[in-house]
């Protein structure tokens, strides 16, 4: 496990891999997750690449998988996860994967023609089979209009000229009359049309009747259930049955022929159905066979998704290799931490061994001049708070890494602006319960992204509730009461307050002199409980929370400030240190590091006795800066001997401050660098293997060995050419103005600490005082049902507005807190992240898809 | 058996509202019952009523103690509304058990 400290040490390195065991050995690194690989081929696209075949194959072998899960899910059967990932398959195992989907492909397509044919002749027969019954119904109907030669019930229905007197009398009409007839079904929502259409057109000339089919049919194209009916039309003459035929097609009405006496109506109603018995069954089993296949692949799909993802992504890494001359060896770069090294030798000799060649792989180190990437290593509590850190900008190579002390100060900053235990209870057992229940939590995937993030902040949640229950016990509040656990401080002397001075006066100040309403000493753990039922609690708190607001900014300044001291000592840069480090720590100190020596200072040394002249710091600040001493206001005059010159001298110093911070290190960079040039034209003569030291622009120092001499001198000398001292001075009148203002602009920033703080208790008080003390002050059995009623909206309003509004606000607080005023004092953050290639990260992103 | 007279969630809610209210009541009313000071601007006091008892300290811990008891019978509710909203979820789970 490495050290949060800084990021990992990382070595670029060069990897020889013989073609025949290249599949194996990448795979083998895919498990192992530990490689981040370099794309030698940038400006190849992707259909110029080695392996693009392969690829392409993966993909074809995806788009039938996804066929196939289309089936089943159309089926509704599970698909369940595999119980473990399967490891990555070998490149004989794809061709096999190859030929089963295929198989299955062309078997389910089978299926389909064959299940959709089935289901439009059983559409057909059941058809035909309505026609035939309500056949005979039609021709009863019209038969009796035409004997009868009256006007049926519509107006709409056809007169039709009486049979000529030749006409055999008998039942049926056929073609002994001139009366034809079409059957046919057509869709229940076009009959109003088709019959319109049919008067218009005929000129009247034909009579249709028509009856509902009262249950729905399937049709086979899309599978849904549509109403349809039965007509008959009846015409005479030729024409008009091309004319009535084209109609039909128009609106795609079935015809089908329906014969004309009653008895073969009847055989052939028999024989519909035995032939629509027989296709069921058909149907039937076809389906079932579907379903069975379907089910006995069901188990496999999500693995052969991973193994199919698995061989793609192989592929994708080895197409980022070039290949050498020989055709025989594939060589690419790629970056690793260097304590894994051992690790990704190992797996890459599994890799050999399992593809079966004899050539070894060679993982050579090489050096390069380019940033390597930015490598921590966390563990499950960890994680969550370097990506806090990394949110605002990844760390550049080896800084020092803000997250191992976020992991104490945003949970403390946070409880100092949430501080009431009784939140701090609720949010710690809502942490604590999602933690205890994390191995059962993490397994049921929600796609809720609210849940998500509260789930992934649980260690922090956690942290930050277990700090505001120490915090409510400093400030004393509890759900906006106080405990009084060790007896308060104060009591009013029984001498001075008798009966009469309470009942005249309405309110009384307890004097803490002369210990006379104040025992003598304070209370020993916290704010004293007396103070939730003073009328100036707020002034008192105010004053406290601010001086301890500013105390604990400007320390967390100070750290920060020391910390840039750290990188500038880890990376040599010994300039950073004097013109830099020192000017700033000088300043810092002179102004708000007095200011904290006043503060504590006041608080220890004066007393209440001193109270009308105790000395008003802010005002005393002020006129350090305007060196003014006025005499008069007894709490601005000096409150000991030598303020004004040991104030004056702070003032020069840190004033002095900025000058050393704006020009020192331009003008040492600048004579560096024509140092630099000097020495470099005297040894121009000898490149190869020579140690030489580069300074770049921001003055980071670094030692490296120039390997291909000639040309990396070159480039070294090319990048030193560029110094330009108008850019490196610009450069630094912006950090130093941006440090000295914002020393001061952060340090009020950080009296955000008290404002929220401030507007937590007063909005706890407000709740309990409105919604549940309303309860309490009715007494009897109405005041019992209050209490049972109200307590409920309490709650609600304590978790809505109090812990999940009110704990927001303070989280984002705090981040701001961190991510400006305390990591702009060191945070160079201009990294990137390590990205290794492995096969778990490549399953999730793309079950997420 | 029944039908669920709230859904899983709501009955979830009712019983850790409920669990709460057990608690919270529960040791609010031991507050109560030791005359803990803080509680005193949440009594019932009727000023005129005990200035003419010349503020008699009695009149108050009887206030205290009647609120002690009011907060315990609440919690005791809350403990028939927790063992409500359990059966509630027991049958909701029954529910989606079967279905």
């Amino acid at each position: 496990m490495g050290s949060l400290y800084r990021s990992e040490e990382m070595a670029a390195c060069q990897l020889f891999l013989q073609a025949e065991a290249a599949y194996a050995s990448i795979s083998e690194l895919g498990e192992l997750g530990l490689v981040q690989f370099k794309d030698m081929n940038p400006d190849l696209n992707s259909f110029q690449r080695k392996f693009v075949n392969e690829v392409r194959r993966c993909e074809e072998m995806e788009r039938k998988l996804r066929f196939l899960e289309k089936e089943i899910a159309r089926d509704q059967i599970p698909m369940p996860d595999p119980k473990e990932i399967p490891n990555s398959p070998e490149p004989r195992e794809m061709i096999l994967l190859e030929t089963t989907f295929e198989k299955l492909e062309k078997e389910m397509n089978e299926v389909n023609v064959n299940a959709t044919t089935l289901k439009k002749n059983f559409l057909d027969l059941t058809e035909l089979k309505h026609i035939l019954t309500n056949a005979q119904t039609f021709f009863d109907e019209a038969e009796f209009e035409i004997d009868g030669s009256t006007i049926s019930m519509s107006d709409r229905a056809a007169v039709l000229p009486p049979p000529p007197p030749t006409a055999s009398p008998s039942r049926t009409l056929g073609p002994t009359g001139n009366i034809r007839f079409v059957a046919g079904v057509v869709l229940r929502e076009r009959i109003p049309t088709f019959e319109r259409l049919l008067w218009r057109s005929c000129r009247g000339n034909v009579f249709l009747r028509q009856k509902e089919i009262d249950t729905p049919l399937e049709d086979p194209n899309t599978g849904e259930e549509v109403m349809k009916s039965v007509f008959v039309i009846f015409f005479q003459g030729e024409q008009l049955k091309a004319k009535v035929k084209k109609i039909c097609e128009g609106f795609r009405a079935t015809l089908y022929q329906c014969p004309e006496t009653a008895n073969e109506r009847r055989e052939m109603a028999a024989g519909i159905q035995t032939r629509i018995e027989d296709l069921n069954t058909v149907l039937s089993q076809s389906l079932d066979h579907r379903h069975r296949v379907l089910v006995s692949i069901a188990d496999d799909m999500k693995a052969w998704h991973m193994k199919v993802r698995k061989i793609k992504a192989v592929y994708h890494v080895l197409n980022m290799f070039n290949v050498d001359v020989t055709q025989k060896y594939l060589i690419g770069e790629c970056w690793c931490a260097e304590r894994h090294r051992s690790r990704i030798e190992t797996a890459l000799r599994t890799g050999t061994e399992r593809s079966g060649s004899s050539v070894p792989s060679i993982l050579n180190r090489m050096e390069t001049t380019e940033h390597p990437p930015t490598y921590n290593c966390t563990n499950k509590f960890t994680k969550v708070f370097q990506s806090i850190v990394d949110s605002y900008g990844v760390a550049g190579y080896r800084e020092v890494n803000p997250a191992p002390f976020t992991i104490v100060t945003f949970p403390f900053l946070f409880s100092l602006m949430f501080g009431d235990s009784g939140h701090g209870v609720l949010m710690f057992m809502a942490a604590l319960a999602m933690v205890v229940m994390e191995t059962k939590l993490m397994q049921t995937k929600s796609d809720n992204e609210i849940w998500n993030i509260f789930f992934g902040g649980r260690y922090i949640i956690l942290l930050m509730g277990g700090f505001s229950i120490y915090a409510g016990l400093m400030y004393n509040d509890i759900f906006s009461k106080s405990f009084n656990i060790f007896g308060s401080g104060w009591y009013p002397h029984p001498q001075r307050y008798s009966e009469h001075t309470i009942d005249h006066h309405k309110d009384l100040t307890l004097d803490p002199t002369n210990n006379s309403d104040y025992r003598g000493h304070p209370y020993p753990f916290g704010m004293d409980p007396v103070w939730q039922m003073s009328l100036n609690k707020i002034t008192w708190l105010n004053s406290f929370k601010m001086k301890i607001s500013i105390i604990f900014g400007v320390s967390q300044m100070f750290f920060g400030v020391i910390l840039s001291l750290q990188n500038s000592r880890y990376f040599r840069n010994s300039v950073n240190i004097f013109c830099e480090f020192l000017p700033q720590m000088l300043f810092l100190s002179c102004i708000f590091g007095y200011l904290i020596v006043l503060i504590l200072y006041k608080w220890i040394a004066i007393n209440a006795t001193m109270s009308a002249c105790a000395p008003s710091l802010l005002i005393d600040l002020i006129n350090m800066f305007l060196l003014n001493y006025p005499l008069e206001p007894c709490s601005s005059a000096e409150f000991y001997d030598g303020q004004k010159s040991f104030q004056s001298f702070l003032l020069l110093l840190a004033l002095v401050c900025v000058p050393w911070l704006l020009i020192a290190k331009p003008i040492i960079l600048k004579r560096q660098h024509s140092k630099k040039q000097v020495q470099l034209l005297n040894n121009n003569d000898e490149f190869e293997g020579r140690k030489s030291t580069e300074i770049n622009l921001d003055g980071e120092t670094q030692t490296s060995k120039q390997k291909d001499g000639r040309k990396d001198s070159h480039t070294g000398h090319e990048e030193e050419e560029e110094f330009s001292f108008g850019e490196a001075f610009v450069h630094q009148c912006i950090h130093t103005i941006e440090y000295c203002l914002g020393c001061i602009s952060h340090t009020a920033s950080y009296l955000r600490l008290w404002a929220l703080s401030l507007a937590h208790a007063e909005l706890s008080e407000v709740l309990w005082n409105m919604v549940f003390r309303v309860a309490l002050k009715m007494s009897g059995y109405t005041g019992l049902i209050a209490i049972f009623i109200l307590f409920t909206p309490w709650a609600v309003l304590t978790i809505a507005i109090l812990l999940l509004m009110e704990g927001l606000s303070a989280f984002l607080h705090t981040l701001r807190l961190h991510w400006v005023e305390f990591q702009s004092k060191f945070y160079k953050g201009d990294g990137y992240l390590f990205d290794p290639f492995r096969f778990d990260k490549i399953i999730e992103v793309s079950a997420d898809d | 058996m029944t039908i669920p007279c709230c859904g899983p969630k709501c009955s979830g809610f009712c019983a850790f509202i409920s669990v709460w209210g057990i608690i919270m009541l529960a040791v609010l009313g031991a507050f109560f019952y030791v005359h803990a000071p803080s509680l005193a601007e949440d009594l019932p006091i009727n000023m005129p009523l005990w200035r003419k008892q010349d503020y008699n300290y009695n009149y108050v811990k009887d206030l205290y103690r009647k609120a002690a008891v009011n907060c315990w019978i609440a919690a005791g509710i809350y403990v028939a509304t927790f063992i409500l909203s359990c059966i509630m979820l027991k049958i909701n789970l029954r529910q989606s058990n079967s279905s």
